[in-house]
């Protein structure tokens, strides 16, 4: 049995991409990921950004997927496929071809194991298919929060699953890979995904589950401006209290995620997130922020965010509008009244 | 004469196809396409300028910083706020931070897999690089990996992910740093200098840094192991710097901004090679070979509009020219500017080419390695980080920083509350130009004039190592 018989064969291609998910991803594994993919017996086929194959090397690479000489178990796209200009993919040729991304996905999709769609471009459509979408920029099998895309909501891979849609602009490393790595132990069913695809190991949480802000989110203590320590969902925009990810509860480059780093979750594994205005400022109707919880009543919110505000402790209500702690946590006394 | 198709281009950052015109083996005539198109000056129009911090870094996922940190010294220019000057420290660790993982990410990981491959089987340095270099294989990257993730964990604490962060605000930066945080990010950048001084050059940085010209550059080669030393005798050996020679001209719009100056200055490097202030109302773009309609060619004034069956076009870059010239960016060219004497030394002897820019490449990530260190020490923890923004009156303005692969200008346009225009020149649409309406070839088109490709057509990894050494970022070229 050759090599690539006893492997699992991955093809990574980037359409209408920034290459962020790929920045993101090669950050994953202990000894880089390279060694974590070997380690799991997964075989690159080719990728843009790291494979020693170049020009017409690279182009029999995928020719060989094409003509059946090569089993491809995972098909991963990151970017979204740009259709345009009038639906010739011209936008976004695959260089030395002559043909378009959209087509080279169209032919090799229905090859493929499975297909991952990896980040929000490639999933929904993304950034590139913001405003005036001057590319017909679409996802694998959604435009937005539509499914079609540009493999049709009827596709299913040669193992019977829809596009998996790894989102997030860009997605987690730990994402990318424990999709990658579950699929290689075919260990994800139609059941483990969401509603847009999304693996439910991610999206069963919202990013703010575990937000280091949460106790002033209790008490809608809220910061006003930039760098504050405050809630970020009452002025600057947050809505991690309706997007869903383990943001918060798995660090992003060693510690991190967004609200952490003291500015608004954009929504970004959301489909259509980019087509938000004003980022960082929250919308809001008659004073009320008209991005609530989805799931909760809004009435109840207001009554209960009235009543947490009352209740608000001093150090909290002044620490959410200051960059520093300026009052620490200390022993309960008697004068420190709410 | 024949010509000849070479794409996928791979191990760059994004999407690029070069054809060569070749006679008797040599390079007669080159063009350079950027194959992909999104559109973002179109998608920036008639949005909250402020939306600009979400959108422009999305331009790029290897330089997102560069692309914040320019969109919101434009931002910081229409709003005459001064950012707080914590900010612009915690800018700059994060700004380097960034460009040295790209510089790592290149070395390691885009340009030297190309010294492992068989085209140098008969070389008696081969066996030792393909071990060491060879693409995903190689022990190199399990070194270079691991310690690139390591050193974006700067971002974690500063900008809360890496890439595309909203965290650089015209203001400052949204994340105030406390003592343990400092000492963690103080953690990250000695492991970083540890790196670089255990496995890139096997030397102190201090060492690395007094070498002043090329002689002592040769006699400290003799003497070291690294991979900074692997390279320098590999490059001798394949005479790299005959290879991928600029025009020349080169500029930087000055990097790392402080309270006192810029650690590295801008200016140009000039056609009587010797550092001029930078005429930055010169710059224009031409788009008589992009597939662009018309418009001004000036930046401020003009609009981005796509034209995709436009006869004689054959790139989605347009045509940068700083008076009418093409001009080079880099770290080659920052390093020029900034007059550091090894590379002003390298320069002066032989050029721009394929050796001196990786050179200057791992110099000047010695220097920000070091620069990292002194601006978190400065960071005066009880001090803000970032200072309000303010409403933006209508006009014109432009927010100018040095990515990693050189100069990156955002030109925006307001008007009543919303971006009336925007438009973007990054580095990489400076080095890989398209022709002009002179016919004049931007920089890496004339850099690979001349080039003896001999039987090998478009196997040459001659063409791999010349195009590779401006560390191309396509997606940033016509965004």
């Amino acid at each position: 049995m050759s090599r690539s018989d006893a492997m699992t064969n991955v093809l990574w291609l980037q359409g209408a991409s920034c290459g962020g998910c790929t920045m993101s991803i090669l950050e994953s594994g202990a000894s880089g990921w390279f060694d974590e993919l070997r380690q799991f017996g997964v075989n690159l086929l080719w990728h843009p950004s790291v494979s020693e194959e170049t020009g017409e090397e690279a182009v029999d690479i995928l020719q060989s997927v094409l003509e059946g000489k090569v089993r491809l178990d995972l098909l991963l796209l990151e970017g979204s496929v740009a259709r345009g200009p009038n639906d010739t993919g011209r936008f976004n040729m695959l260089a030395g071809t002559n043909r378009s991304i959209y087509r080279w996905m169209l032919d090799l999709a229905p090859h493929a194991g499975y297909v991952i769609a990896v980040g929000s471009c490639a999933a929904y459509g993304g950034v590139p298919a913001a405003g005036s979408n001057p590319t017909d920029a679409v996802g694998l099998q959604f435009e937005g929060t539509d499914s079609g895309g540009a493999l049709g909501a009827a596709f299913r891979s040669r193992l019977g699953l829809p596009v998996i849609n790894v989102a997030g602009c860009a997605p987690h490393p730990g994402w990318m890979m424990e999709t990658i790595l579950a699929l290689t132990a075919r260990d994800i069913a139609a059941s483990d995904l969401d509603g847009y695809g999304r693996p439910k190991f991610v999206a069963n949480h919202l990013a703010h589950h575990g937000c280091s802000r949460n106790e002033f989110y209790e008490f809608k203590a809220s910061a006003e401006t930039m760098s504050e320590r405050g809630c970020l969902m009452e002025h600057l925009g947050c809505k991690a209290t309706q997007a869903v990810g383990d943001c918060n509860q798995r660090s992003w480059n060693g510690g991190g995620s967004c609200t952490k780093g003291g500015y608004a979750c954009i929504a970004c594994t959301s489909p259509g997130f980019e087509g938000a205005q004003n980022f960082l400022a929250t919308a809001k109707l008659a004073g009320i922020p008209v991005g609530l919880p989805t799931d909760m009543p809004k009435a109840w919110f207001v009554a209960l965010a009235a009543l947490s505000k009352s209740a608000t402790p001093r150090r909290v209500r002044l620490n959410a509008t200051a960059d520093h702690v300026v009052v620490p946590p200390g022993r309960a006394t008697t004068k420190t009244k709410p | 004469m024949t010509r000849i198709t070479i794409g996928p281009f791979n191990r760059v950052e994004g999407d690029l196809e070069v054809r060569l015109d070749v006679e008797s083996g040599r390079v007669m005539r080159a063009e350079v396409t950027a194959p992909l198109y999104r559109g973002f000056e179109q998608i920036l129009e008639g949005r909250p300028p402020l939306d600009a911090l979400a959108l422009a870094p999305r331009i790029c996922g290897i330089c997102s910083v560069s692309q914040s940190v320019a969109a919101a010294a434009a931002l910081r220019e229409a709003m005459a706020v001064e950012a707080a000057p914590n900010g612009l420290l915690a800018t700059n660790i994060a700004h380097a931070a960034e460009n040295a993982a790209d510089h790592l990410t290149h070395f390691y990981i885009f340009f030297m897999p190309d010294f492992a491959r068989e085209a140098y089987a008969g070389h008696d340095w081969h066996e030792a690089t393909r071990e060491r270099f060879a693409a995903t294989r190689g022990s190199a990257a399990r070194d270079a990996l691991p310690a690139r993730a390591r050193l974006l964990e700067t971002m974690g604490i500063i900008a809360g992910k890496w890439p595309h962060s909203l965290a650089f605000q015209p203001g400052g930066t949204t994340r105030a740093i406390d003592l343990g945080e400092r000492v963690r990010l103080l953690s990250i950048a000695t492991a970083f200098r540890s790196f670089l001084e255990r496995v890139v050059f096997a030397d102190s940085l201090e060492n690395v840094l007094a070498i002043a010209s090329a002689d002592e550059l040769d006699r400290w080669r003799d003497g070291h192991g690294g991979d900074f030393a692997h390279f320098l005798r590999l490059a001798d050996s394949l005479a790299l710097s005959a290879l991928g020679r600029g025009t020349g001209l080169m500029m930087s719009y000055g990097a790392y901004h402080g309270t006192d100056g810029e650690l590295f200055p801008r200016g140009l490097f000039g056609p009587r090679s010797a550092i001029e202030p930078l005429p930055l109302t010169q710059i224009t773009e031409d788009v008589s070979h992009a597939w662009m309609r018309d418009s001004s060619v000036d930046p401020a004034h003009s609009s981005t509009v796509p034209d995709p069956d436009k006869p004689a076009a054959y790139s989605w870059c347009k045509a940068p020219r700083l008076s009418g010239q093409p001009i080079e960016v880099g770290a080659i060219a920052r390093q020029t500017v900034a007059g550091q004497a090894l590379i002003a030394d390298l320069v002066s002897a032989s050029g721009t080419n394929v050796r001196n820019r990786v050179i200057a490449r791992l110099i000047e990530t010695a220097r920000i390695a070091l620069a990292m260190e002194q601006w978190t020490r400065a960071l005066r923890l009880s001090e803000p980080f970032c200072h309000n923004s303010r409403d933006i009156p209508n006009g014109s303005y432009v927010g100018l920083v040095e990515a990693a692969r050189g100069s990156l200008g955002h030109w925006m346009a307001v008007r009543d509350g919303r971006i009336e225009r925007y438009q973007i020149i990054a580095p990489t649409t400076w080095n890989f130009s398209p022709r002009d309406s002179f016919d004049v070839g931007g920089p890496l088109e004339q850099a690979l004039v001349g080039t003896d490709v001999g039987d090998a057509g478009a196997r040459a990894v001659a063409i791999q190592h010349i195009v590779r050494s401006f560390d191309p970022c396509m997606v940033c070229t016509a965004h």
